[in-house]
């Protein structure tokens, strides 16, 4: 067994003040192992990507974390701030969904690079300005050199993208954060930068923590995936594992509602209703008044994650109907 | 699983268009004398829609696919080339012949938050469409409301409701519920579900797939999720670059794509299938820019397959039977 590089426990986010406080992210636990991609997959509003800022602590004013969150032995969440400052953009990088908010359009992408470098690293002025060169390489930009004297606004989005993974390298991170990182790209540029981050993952032996809405991007790139609904973790498991036999009555609706070849214009299996927002959680189990599964007691009692086979979980009273219910991809 | 197509009559006929938007020409371009430049959107696009078919448009972002749905419903004039309705060319039509027109063909379009007016009931927006189009006399028009609302399964009290009060795939059951009301022989469907959470689009491309048999209406869908435009559709056409480079029966073109783009597009797209991963990239390099379009084939920047002949020439849609592919490349 190799140890775990990053541990998150009963990690709980909520926004506001006591009484009107909302919960977005509800007790939720999972492990990332060196060199793994886990997809954290979700709907809007299901409190994947806030469970990413609430790792880094990129978190507004008026909300608060609880819990533990376990980086090499030592607690993100209870870290004094200049210490987490060295671990946020060093150990641990993110990189967001919109490459062109998250990078700064007055500066040239040299200085944002050199800036992360200079930050995280102890590489004098001519040896930054080599690494920035490789970093470019490394992200697959030609023509690297005149690349780097330009803004943000010279690139194309895919382009962009690249740059931000490259500033997010620049420290050579152990654990990479991305958060929704393709879904402002088109296909074929989404297909160039998910096969990076792959390589890039083989490369510099870090671990990746993805979140999608996408399940094709799941299928397609995570070792590992966690399904979240309303703010809490309902299956996780191996990603083959868990497309081969979903046993969270959600997870089973989710890749329902995808079409695939072999069924087309037949009725997809769909999901009735819209997910939950924040302010009116149901009580029970979130999933129960969109679950054809549903009985009494997951209207009255919320399910927790149960163990079932190979590292698989998930949290569902009714796991062996929805078994035996199947699913379009069986 | 799909009906048997039996009718082939055409429908909306789009016969070489091309529109092109001028870039802003100021007072410094002219000063430094630079030509004026514009977005070339679409260069030359052909394809016939027929009766009762769902034709599915899939491209990437900047191909064109959502000016040619607007070029359908006369949002956009063409620049050259022109859309048939029926026999008569749409661009001609003028008064009560435009808005006639317009009934048949309705448009439903992506963002279900911009595409209502806020301070309007559900009630007051699909009155608004049938009484514009004289659709009903006004004592009738209470029950079509009824009506419309059990056809695309919303509860009657949502009548009386502001847009606000909906979730983003209620409003776009609202969105298609006043397209349906003048009762159109054609939807034109722009990126239907994209803005909708994927649980969601399930049901509204359900709804879809149902209203289509029971009202027998012809679809226009505009998408750029290869998954969906297949599960939808009898035939697909694929752009680039404003030109339909393929198009044909759904199933010939996914099972055999023709055009090296389509070949490259389809293996870009995530297989849901996690054991059957690939790592080698589907396509290199990016869309050159709509303002300066590469001579010759229009894919030949990206193309691993072009020679000599494909940065000459720029090729038409040309093959046997239904399935057309625009490409030098023998076969």
């Amino acid at each position: 067994m190799t140890e775990v590089a990053l541990q998150v426990s009963n990690l709980t986010t909520t926004f506001g003040h006591q009484g009107t406080a909302v919960t977005a992210v509800d007790d939720i636990s999972f492990d990332v192992m060196p060199g793994e991609v886990l997809g954290l997959v979700g709907e809007s509003g299901s409190g994947k990507s806030v469970t990413l800022r609430s790792i880094m602590r990129l978190m507004p004013q008026h909300s608060s974390v609880t819990g533990r969150v376990l980086w090499q032995g030592r607690d993100l969440l209870a870290m004094p701030e200049p210490e987490l400052r060295k671990v946020r953009g060093g150990e641990i990088s993110m990189i967001f969904q919109e490459p062109t908010t998250a990078l700064n359009p007055v500066l040239p992408v040299a200085v944002q690079i050199e800036e992360n470098l200079r930050a995280h690293t102890t590489l004098s002025k001519a040896d930054r300005g080599k690494r920035s060169l490789e970093l470019m390489d490394l992200v697959g930009i030609s023509d690297a050199k005149r690349r780097l004297t330009q803004y943000p606004h010279q690139f194309s989005g895919g382009m962009r993208q690249r740059v931000m993974i490259a500033i997010a390298l620049a420290s050579t991170p152990k654990l990479l954060l991305a958060d929704e990182p393709t879904t402002a790209l088109d296909l074929t540029i989404q297909d160039q930068i998910l096969k990076l981050i792959l390589d890039l993952r083989d490369e510099l032996k870090m671990s990746v923590v993805l979140v999608t809405h996408d399940l094709g991007v799941v299928a397609a790139t995570c070792d590992r995936m966690a399904v979240m609904y309303a703010g809490r973790i309902v299956e996780s498991g191996p990603v083959a594992d868990v497309f081969g036999q979903p046993n969270h009555a959600y997870t089973r609706g989710l890749l329902g509602s995808v079409p695939r070849s072999g069924t087309e214009r037949s009725p997809l299996l769909s999901i009735e209703g819209t997910p939950p927002g924040l302010m009116n959680r149901p009580t029970g189990c979130a999933f129960n008044p969109r679950c054809e599964f549903a009985t009494d007691r997951c209207r009255s009692e919320n399910p927790v994650l149960q163990a079932m086979a190979h590292g698989h979980e998930a949290a569902c009273f009714h796991s062996d109907r929805v078994k035996a219910a199947g699913w379009a991809g069986s | 699983m799909g009906r048997i197509m039996t009718v082939t009559q055409t429908l909306l006929s789009v016969q070489n268009v091309t529109k092109a938007f001028p870039l802003p020409h100021g007072l410094i371009q002219r000063l430094r004398q630079v030509p004026p430049q514009a977005v070339h959107a679409l260069n030359g696009v052909s394809l016939d829609v027929m009766r009762g078919e769902t034709l599915g448009i899939v491209g990437e972002s900047g191909c064109g696919k959502s000016t040619l749905a607007r070029c359908l419903v006369r949002l956009h004039e063409c620049d050259t080339g022109r859309v048939v309705f029926g026999d008569t060319d749409i661009a001609s039509l003028n008064g009560p012949a435009r808005r006639a027109f317009n009934a048949k063909v309705q448009m439903i379009f992506q963002d279900p938050y911009s595409s209502l007016n806020p301070r309007m009931k559900v009630r007051q927006i699909l009155t608004e469409a049938l009484s514009v189009h004289q659709m009903r006399p006004s004592a009738e028009i209470p029950a079509r409301i009824a009506e419309l609302l059990d056809l695309v399964r919303l509860p009657q009290d949502a009548a009386e409701k502001y847009p606000h009060e909906f979730s983003g795939g209620q409003r776009q059951r609202i969105g298609i519920a006043r397209a349906l009301s003048v009762e159109p022989e054609v939807l034109v469907a722009d990126e239907l579900v994209s803005a909708l959470d994927v649980s969601v689009q399930a049901q509204v491309v359900n709804l879809l797939l149902q209203l289509q048999e029971q009202l027998h209406l012809t679809v226009v869908f505009v998408a750029h999720d290869l998954r969906l435009v297949r599960h939808i559709s009898h035939r697909v056409a694929v752009m680039y670059l404003g030109k339909v480079v393929e198009i044909g029966p759904t199933e010939a073109l996914f099972s055999a794509p023709r055009h090296p783009y389509t070949q490259a597009l389809l293996a870009a797209a995530p297989e849901l299938d996690p054991t059957r991963r690939t790592r080698r990239v589907a396509a290199k390099g990016e869309l050159p820019s709509p303002v300066n379009l590469p001579q010759g084939c229009l894919f030949n920047t990206r193309c691993p397959q072009a020679f000599e002949r494909c940065f000459k020439e720029r090729p038409v849609l040309s093959a046997e039977g239904a399935h057309l592919s625009a490409c030098h490349l023998p076969g």
